[in-house]
């Protein structure tokens, strides 16, 4: 079958892929100026000491051997131990992970509300008024310089007008609920916890709108672009002739075609928001990955780096690779190669 | 680009036809971007950023490096148009000499992140055969994962200087290049012209050097000025994180960093330099569609 024949070559390079990764972190790790036994052992630790780490660390050993025996920890989920927490980084991330996916689900879906619509509007009113507004607000929303437009929100609506909170997840004296999903607004719902929803709602709408923003951008420009394209084909013509509405036109004939290579680009736009929800992160300090791997960066915490860059580009080749797959359910020309 | 001229009579001395086609480049340029006006914006933003870095000294009005301790913190006003931040050096005079840090960066990223992507890519091209097969999966891999999250990571290997973080996202944009330049050289290597060349005995070095280079760069510059807005943000971001330029410097994310403890009281100190990043991109970006659009002759009709 043809989908067999795209899916193999996309999964031995997945394989390259994580193998890369593995191959780059470590080097990177191996690469960083001063001891890692040091590290760990302290500055006034004794010569001995500083052997015993270095043999647990298994530093004493050939590189090859360092890197088989990371490998094998890779392998079954070990991604070594933070130096600042002193936990393993693996249950950190799962810890953190779930604050950034949910303000990552949250922004992904503003952007598209507000993206796709957008989108249509420019292409259809092409050079108008319409047309130069919306290319505008995403010429800025691809220019906005994240940290920054949080910065501006916070000051706004947190400072002066005082109607949204500016950071955390949930409000002070809020407990949060136990822990289902790690989604607050999921798990708040689920225990009838409608104090905590309400105010997991308002904590999550700034940092969300401020992730969502650039990617809205992205979006506008991609459906402008390909609405553009399939407006012009014979058969939106055919459709327009024969006398049917314009709105039928657009979105049942014009904009279900014009999303299809807008799936691709889907999946690179979550690059950007993983990106983007680093910075959000850290201006709301929202106790995500973003917050814990830049915390991370800043107290040298390498194992905590290296494996958010592991669980990141595995995380983001998968989606990619999804991705892939629903665009080839989702259109039949390519399904019949 | 050539594809876009007209041809010129064979007549001309090349002199000549050089002058004429560059004033008719200028022309033909100048009646495209009529039709758009957002691109003439960008075109300014980007003369506008251009004239802050090369004549800094001259429109600043104070050394940005200036401490008085008299002057911390205060609001924008006559005298000092953004303010000033917590030692009182003069905001305006800062951003303005921050373009060289930002903007500087945000080139020599492109710049070097471009040379070395078209030689690997023209390389692995014109060498093909298992070189370029092992070349083009490396390439692959990394293009499979999140550039950004590569380069922060690399950027807190080297340790934070901004040399190391421009070096760190340099590299995470090798690849695209690569890709581009190698497609480029292998859809040339096969033109008439170039197989000519090589009946006469032309090495492939003269081949690569006269034939394929020139006609390859077009596509791969407007690639770079597209990517330049894209690049002035991570930088600024990096820094803006402390893995770029470090705080003395004026540099745009490095004074949105410092600013930011001053956000709720100082609003100016982080919102000038902030916006000062937001309207460069801008202007990149606008440029960068704008030429984008003008040599896609699918769009060139509409």
């Amino acid at each position: 079958m043809a989908i067999t024949r795209i899916i193999i070559p996309r999964l031995v390079l997945l394989l390259f892929v994580v193998l890369g990764v593995a191959i780059i972190t470590f080097t990177i790790s191996h690469l960083i100026p001063g001891d890692p036994a040091r590290m760990i052992a302290g500055d006034r630790a004794s010569a001995e000491t500083l052997e015993n780490v270095r043999r647990n660390l298994g530093l004493d050993r050939p590189v090859v051997e360092q890197f088989t025996i990371y490998i094998g920890n890779l392998l079954q989920g070990d991604l070594g131990t933070s130096l600042r927490t002193n936990r393993p980084v693996a249950g950190d991330i799962r810890t953190f992970l779930p604050a950034t996916l949910e303000l990552g689900s949250v922004a992904l879906f503003i952007a598209i509300c507000l993206g796709v619509p957008l989108g249509v509007l420019s292409a259809v009113y092409k050079d108008g008024p319409i047309d130069q507004i919306a290319r505008t607000v995403s010429v800025c929303g691809i220019s906005m310089p994240v940290f920054w437009f949080g910065l501006i929100l916070i000051y706004l609506f947190y400072a002066k007008f005082q109607i949204l909170p500016g950071s955390g997840r949930l409000a002070m004296g809020i407990v949060a609920p136990e822990r289902i999903t790690g989604f607050l607004l999921i798990d708040s719902l689920l225990q009838g916890r409608f104090d905590a929803f309400r105010s997991a709602v308002y904590h999550i709408i700034l940092p969300g709108f401020v992730l969502a923003f650039a990617n809205m951008g992205v979006i506008t420009r991609q459906i402008r672009a390909s609405m553009l394209d399939v407006l012009q084909e014979d058969y939106i013509r055919t459709a327009r002739a024969s006398g049917l509405r314009k709105r039928m036109i657009i979105f049942n004939y014009a904009l279900r075609n014009a999303l299809i290579p807008s799936i691709t680009l889907l999946g690179l736009a979550l690059g950007d928001l993983l990106y983007g929800a680093v910075l959000t992160e850290t201006i709301f300090a929202w106790p995500g990955m973003g917050t814990y791997v830049v915390t991370s960066i800043q107290t040298l915490d390498f194992p905590a780096i290296m494996g958010f860059t592991i669980v990141a580009s595995i995380g983001y080749v998968l989606i990619n690779l999804l991705v892939d797959l629903a665009y080839m359910l989702a259109d039949p020309q390519i399904r019949e190669v | 680009m050539s594809a876009v001229m007209p041809t010129e009579p064979a007549t001309a001395s090349p002199a000549m036809r050089r002058a004429k086609s560059i004033s008719e480049r200028l022309l033909y340029l100048w009646y495209l971007s009529r039709r758009s006006p957002l691109t003439l914006v960008g075109a300014a933003i980007i003369l506008l950023v251009l004239f802050m870095i090369i004549a800094a000294p001259m429109i600043a009005p104070y050394n940005p490096d200036k401490v008085s301790l008299t002057a911390r913190l205060l609001p924008p006003s006559a005298v000092h148009w953004f303010g000033t931040d917590e030692v009182g050096r003069d905001l305006f005079s800062r951003v303005i000499y921050g373009a060289r840090a930002s903007c500087g960066a945000a080139f020599m990223i492109v710049l070097i992140s471009m040379l070395v992507g078209v030689l690997i890519g023209c390389f692995s091209g014109v060498v093909g055969g298992r070189v370029d097969t092992a070349i083009m999966r490396l390439m692959d891999v990394v293009l499979a994962l999140p550039a950004l999250v590569l380069a922060m990571a690399l950027a807190a290997a080297l340790g934070p200087s901004l040399f190391n973080s421009m070096l760190a996202v340099a590299i995470v944009r090798i690849p695209a290049y690569v890709r581009l330049a190698r497609g480029q050289t292998l859809s040339l290597r096969e033109q008439v012209f170039v197989k000519a060349s090589r009946t006469f005995g032309a090495s492939p070095f003269y081949i690569l050097r006269w034939h394929i280079l020139p006609n390859a760069m077009s596509p791969i510059i407007v690639q770079a000025t597209l990517d330049l807005g894209g690049v002035v943000l991570i930088a600024a971001a990096l820094s803006f994180i402390g893995l770029g330029a470090q705080p003395p410097t004026a540099e745009w994310g490095a004074l949105v960093s410092s600013g930011r403890s001053y956000m709720l009281d100082q609003w100016w100190y982080a919102t000038f330099p902030g916006l000062a990043i937001l309207i460069t991109a801008m202007g990149c970006n606008l440029v960068g569609d704008g030429i984008r659009d003008m040599l896609d002759p699918r769009l060139r009709g509409r």
